[in-house]
């Protein structure tokens, strides 16, 4: 076990440390994120509760939710459109804040948050994946992988080394000058999924990943996600497909407004030998 | 079990069980905030303004006109301002020119009494042809050329006249004046001599020619001039020699030299002259001998203490320093006209950058959601619009030079550049770029990440 640190209220990010990998032994896949806070939750969130004001009439988004997700997770969130589980999301990615309760990150109380710290947040602790991709369509896909790391500040030289070394963990490290417009709508999500991992963020948030691909495509992405998942990476996914959420390992339920369900998924799909399975098929397909 | 993928060609190999070479290894605080990012920034925003190139360009319109206009005139002015110095210094350096007339009374400052740059009459009594009050004489001069400090004086009369030559005639000013006058004026003989003294003595009818003369009387004939008799009025004189041209305004050449006394019974002799022309030995002395021959001639024409001058003292100097408050106003007016053309082409900026912005509103909320934090939006695009502005003012400097370089060249005068003219229009294009991209950017930076990633 690392020395565990006692979190510094005046710098929230005094306690970044890099991983020493704790639970390696000789055959365990090593951990690819930090190793802080171990064995503190990943997400604390208490009576969390949101209001949204429309002209003169309240609309109460969310009604206090309170729930706890541990690191390594892979979480499904689903429920119908109104439901509150997008403005759920917004406040987990601390893109929102919350009317009322609280919402700790990884030991640190966001939903208190200047929108500066915030922004830090966003920048070092989250990485997101949103369903159409959201890329720099002016951009090559080393460059796109770049940005996050553009804002932490990172050194050029160090920038470049892990956007080469992101996107060649998902599979893309020969089209890495392409621009979004000459890669398929999986490989830009994939592009978008290594942007999402370069900061080694301690969450990453999925907002339907899969929304805007074909069955074939989004096993692959479910594929990948599962991956990372493994390696440690907490991962929370919006989705309203259900065989989508077959692949998670929890899932939760809202209903207006409300967290009406919350059990782990007994059998979880196995995307990789979904994947095989497909790629014996159709083996002319290009991904 | 990982299907993350470390194989060369980049395909997943499912199945493979993967040694993780291309691991991304998890960061640490001090990784952060390490570099700088107004190069990135630099370079995000040439990007956007090369993708819209035309749009770009035209919106730089106003601002390069405004740049352009403002370099141009701007060194037209100096242009003409220093050949108007270039002039009044051939007429003499050192100078002071006593005429007749109060004019304005000036003080060791070049500004009158009442603290006022007159200019009408200070230039009215330097040229020589105004002959408004009669009260210098001769003696005068020769009192003047007592003072301490004096090098040189010469009266001077001047008479209109027309000379003729064969078939040749020409309008021009004869003036009387003593021998020293050469020296006075920095005269430079072409050809034959100026006359002499004894010249002067024997009140020859001697004349020496300006070159615009020598042309309009013997060009057309092709002869040398020196020797030749020419008709002064109803006299004949004889030509002694030529003068070169003083460069500056063409109407200094146009003019011929007698001896003083000559002038005086042969052309004109009303009792008094026209000018008395004092060169000082040294500029600094220049308003002692100012002072002097005040007092001199205040004693002389017994005028009192109270009463109206009734003659004016000029020294080339005020001269010079009139003109050159006159090139600096003419400047900064043209400058102030220019900075409303500047301001036109900022609300251009403006303009666009609002467009830009509305235009890049998705992905302003990516880079949000990424962790921007809103000062990083504000600075690219106010970036942006300064990039955009200082371009502006790069092409219209340049556009401006040589515009300013084929107007003086065509106009014969001297092409200015001063560090200042150069300094000037980029920071001014800067500043209408901070001005006017401000407020865009601010629209930028206070978008939400939410809304922002909505919109399409």
């Amino acid at each position: 076990m690392t020395n565990e640190k006692i979190p510094n209220p005046s710098s929230p990010f005094a306690s970044h440390e890099s991983a020493t990998s704790t639970s390696s032994s000789t055959g365990a896949t090593p951990r690819m994120v930090n190793a802080d806070n171990q064995g503190r939750p990943a997400i604390v969130v208490h009576d969390l509760q949101k209001v949204y004001h429309v002209g003169q009439t309240r609309v109460p988004a969310l009604r206090g939710i309170s729930l706890e997700v541990s690191q390594g997770e892979f979480v499904a969130v689903r429920g119908p459109s109104g439901s509150g589980k997008s403005t759920f999301m917004n406040i987990i990615g601390c893109l929102d804040r919350p009317t009322q309760g609280s919402y700790w990150l990884v030991g640190k109380e966001v939903s208190r948050m200047s929108n500066w710290e915030l922004a830090r947040v966003r920048n070092r602790l989250i990485g997101f994946v949103f369903q159409g991709f959201n890329l720099l369509n002016r951009a090559s896909a080393l460059s796109n992988v770049e940005l996050p790391m553009i804002y932490g500040g990172l050194t050029s030289e160090m920038r470049k080394l892990r956007a080469r070394q992101a996107l060649s963990l998902v599979g893309l490290g020969s089209r890495m000058d392409h621009l979004p417009s000459q890669l398929s709508g999986g490989q830009q999500q994939r592009v978008a999924i290594a942007r999402a991992l370069v900061n080694s963020p301690s969450l990453l948030l999925a907002d339907e990943p899969t929304g805007n691909l074909d069955s074939r495509t989004s096993v692959e992405i479910m594929d990948l996600l599962q991956s990372l998942n493994q390696r440690g990476l907490t991962i929370i996914l919006v989705t309203h497909e259900p065989d989508i959420a077959e692949y998670t390992t929890r899932q939760i339920l809202f209903h207006d407004g409300k967290l009406v369900r919350d059990e782990p998924v007994s059998n979880p799909r196995d995307a990789q030998a979904e994947c095989a399975v497909l790629a014996t098929r159709n083996s002319d397909e290009d991904f | 079990m990982s299907t993350l993928n470390s194989s060369a060609t980049g395909t997943s190999v499912p199945g493979s069980s993967s040694h993780n070479q291309d691991m991304l290894t998890p960061l640490r605080g001090k990784d952060f905030d390490r570099a700088g990012k107004l190069g990135t920034n630099f370079s995000v925003a040439v990007e956007a303004l090369w993708v819209n190139r035309l749009r770009s360009l035209l919106t730089t319109l106003g601002i390069f006109i405004g740049v352009a206009s403002v370099v141009s005139m701007v060194s037209l002015v100096q242009g003409f301002g220093a050949n108007i110095t270039d002039t009044i210094a051939s007429l003499g350096t050192n100078m002071i020119i006593i005429a007749p007339g109060a004019g304005n009374n000036v003080s060791n400052t070049g500004l009158t009494s009442s603290g006022q740059i007159s200019v009408s009459s200070r230039v009215t009594s330097a040229l020589p042809s105004s002959e408004t009050t009669l009260s210098l004489t001769p003696g005068d001069a020769q009192a003047v050329k007592k003072v301490a400090d004096v090098a040189a004086v010469s009266p001077v009369i001047s008479a209109e006249a027309q000379v003729v030559y064969g078939n040749q005639n020409w309008n021009t000013h004869i003036k009387g004046v003593d021998t020293s006058l050469e020296q006075i004026q920095n005269w430079t003989i072409a050809q034959g001599t100026w006359f002499s003294t004894s010249d002067e003595q024997g009140a020859r009818s001697v004349v020496v020619l300006g070159q615009t003369v020598a042309q309009n009387l013997f060009a057309a004939s092709g002869q040398d001039p020196i020797g030749k008799t020419i008709r002064v009025r109803d006299q004949l004189f004889r030509v002694e020699g030529v003068l070169a041209t003083k460069g500056g305004a063409s109407a200094t050449d146009d003019v011929i030299f007698a001896p003083f006394p000559t002038v005086l019974y042969r052309i004109k002799n009303n009792g008094y002259v026209d000018q008395i022309l004092v060169q000082v030995d040294d500029a600094s002395n220049i308003d002692a001998v100012q002072n002097d021959i005040t007092a001199l001639l205040k004693q002389r024409h017994h005028i009192n203490r109270g009463s109206l001058d009734d003659f004016n003292l000029t020294s080339s100097q005020q001269l010079l320093q009139t003109f050159d408050q006159i090139i600096t106003l003419a400047t900064a007016l043209y400058v102030s006209i220019a900075s409303i053309s500047l301001t036109v082409g900022g609300v251009g900026i403006m303009n666009i950058m609002i467009v830009s912005v509305t235009e890049r509103t998705r992905e302003i909320g990516i880079r949000l959601s990424l962790g921007a934090q809103r000062q990083d939006i504000l600075n690219q695009f106010l970036i942006e619009a300064v990039t955009l502005s200082l371009l502006g003012g790069l092409i219209g400097l340049l556009l401006g030079l040589l515009i300013g370089f084929g107007l003086t060249t065509r106009l014969g005068i001297p092409l200015v550049i001063t560090p200042f003219s150069i300094i000037l229009p980029f920071v001014m294009s800067a500043g209408i770029g901070v001005l006017f991209g401000f407020y865009p950017a601010a629209r930028a930076a206070r978008l939400d990440p939410i809304e922002a990633l909505r919109s399409l």
